[in-house]
């Protein structure tokens, strides 16, 4: 579904990616790891459109590098930034509202919107509530909520366990798997909480200073001692 | 007492027309974070449209008035649309002080290029609506303060609807709040710009027309004073906030018709400074407007 091959970002003279090369199969979920700065969010952010690149980008076999992101939406991709990002200012449903920005059938949108609800019930009953009042989790939910009301195929997570409460995390990443297997969405997850997303994950890529130094299978990796005395405490 | 009520009258009257004026400032101001200084100009360039539609439709008829008004605002929401497109567009991504110059240089330009086209000499402005005097128990009213407030209630009223509850105003609220995220929800951020480009350049045209009913010598500057009064009135209302610049422009031209209705008459347009400058000190904020913090 998604093949990046040696992509390249640079933030004026400083370069943040050295040319990394990826992929995701269609209906996994895969994760990038690493330690803060290793280029995790601007990896996300390059192949969403939000940065200059250099290098390739194949989405289902298409090359997007540098595609504007708004188009890249109506492809089927949807990106849940790191800081969550919703419309403070506005309420949860508009905020949903805005994440079917480019669904015309409205039975479709009452659908997506139903779905929505069923994974995240505490969204519907802040329906009416302004989205920058909820608490760090909900805001969470309705950021991927808002995600998914865009009818994604493939779904970019960025840090969905930052800044939010023990309890509510473990319910986040049981949704994510179920967004993946009851909707067939294919994930790319990026995660500082690296045992998480191993769990989670069925492949993963581990991200130091804009390189990638290990890929494997998300099993494996969690028995790599490197990745276990690094990422894994201990 | 009716001294009183006749000031307040014609104060209300004034200041819809800033409002119309600092609706546009306060739009782009929202979306955009800078100040459109061309946004006067936009205005007076739609007074002279009203003037030449003037020479075609028939003047003291509402058909002809409302067919100055439509041809206006289109003119005008092209012009700002064009001006957007390819004035500050381009510098979108630089800094914000660079836009702030070229909207400068913009304004210079429409005003010398009105001089061009328009001519340097002031034009005088035909009565395009019927025009009547009403008298209320010793308070006068003209037909047109009548049409200012109708057609300011109206215009106001349509687009906090198109603000608050269209997908489009939606999307207004969304780009303003922060782009980036809305790009990620699939708007174009380009389209919703040229939208608010497009209504706050209409309702300028509105403010040229209707202003120049009231006061009808026209010439390609005649933007300035009105266009950086309503700026104020903008400021005052708070910045970015649409009720708040339709109240700021209200409750400045209140204060002015109340200030040239005094022996200090000679410092009207001294006092909508000296407004800015208590706001600024004050409350920098405006009247309606919030300092956000945001929630991380």
């Amino acid at each position: 579904m998604l093949q990046v091959k040696n992509l390249k970002v640079n933030y004026g003279a400083i370069s943040a990616l050295h040319g990394i090369s990826l992929e995701v199969k269609q209906g996994d979920i895969v994760t990038l790891i690493g330690a803060n700065g290793a280029g995790k969010t601007t990896t996300l952010k390059a192949i969403s459109g939000l940065l200059k690149v250099d290098g390739e980008v194949l989405y289902n076999g298409r090359n997007i590098a540098n595609v504007a992101p708004h188009k890249l939406v109506g492809l089927g991709m949807a990106h849940v930034p790191e800081g969550r990002m919703v419309f403070a200012n506005l309420t949860v449903a508009e905020n949903l509202q805005m994440g079917a920005y480019l669904q015309r059938d409205k039975r479709a949108i009452e659908h997506d919107r139903a779905f929505v609800f069923s994974i995240f019930p505490r969204l519907a009953e802040r329906q009416k509530q302004i989205a920058g009042t909820l608490s760090g989790g909900e805001q969470q939910m309705l950021a991927i909520g808002r995600a998914l009301m865009s009818r994604p195929k493939f779904l970019m997570l960025d840090e969905p366990s930052l800044g939010i409460a023990p309890i509510l995390v473990k319910t986040i990443f049981e949704k994510i798997v179920e967004i993946n297997q009851k909707q067939g969405i294919t994930i790319l997850l990026v995660e500082q909480n690296a045992n998480l997303a191993l769990e989670v994950s069925r492949y993963g890529y581990v991200l130091e200073t804009g390189h990638i130094i290990l890929q494997d299978s998300s099993a494996a990796l969690r028995q790599n001692p490197k990745v276990k005395s690094a990422y894994l405490g201990g | 007492m009716s001294e009183f009520l006749q000031q307040v009258i014609n104060g209300l009257s004034l200041g819809a027309i800033y409002a119309l004026i600092a609706l546009g400032y306060t739009m782009v101001y929202g979306i955009l974070r800078f100040i459109n200084f061309a946004h006067s100009d936009v205005f007076m360039v739609g007074a002279f449209m009203g003037f030449y539609a003037g020479k075609i439709l028939p003047h003291e008829s509402m058909l002809g008035g409302i067919g100055a008004l439509v041809f206006a605002m289109l003119v005008c929401a092209i012009l700002g649309i064009l001006i957007e497109r390819f004035a500050y567009r381009p510098l979108r991504e630089g800094s914000k002080l660079t836009v702030l110059i070229t909207a400068i240089g913009v304004s210079l330009l429409l005003e010398s290029g009105g001089q061009y086209l328009f001519g340097a000499d002031p034009k005088s402005f035909p009565m395009m609506f019927p025009s009547k005097e009403f008298s209320l128990g010793g308070i006068a009213i003209s037909s047109n303060q009548i049409l200012v407030f109708v057609a300011t209630a109206v215009l106001l009223v349509a687009l906090q609807f198109i603000v608050l509850k269209t997908k489009i105003g939606t999307a207004m609220r969304a780009v303003s709040f922060n782009p980036q995220a809305a790009s990620l929800v699939g708007i174009n951020n380009d389209v919703v710009i040229s939208f608010t480009f497009g209504i706050g350049s209409a309702l300028a045209a509105v403010g040229g027309i209707l202003y120049s009913s009231n006061y009808p010598s026209i010439d390609p500057y005649m933007g300035i004073l009105p266009g950086l009064k309503a700026f104020v009135a903008a400021v005052l209302g708070g910045i970015g906030n649409i009720p708040g610049a339709a109240m700021g422009g209200i409750l400045l031209g209140v204060i002015e018709t109340f200030v040239n209705g005094s022996r200090y008459s000679t410092y009207t347009d001294a006092i909508a400074f000296t407004v800015l400058i208590l706001i600024l000190l004050f409350k920098p904020a405006g009247i309606l407007g919030k300092l956000h913090v945001e929630k991380v």
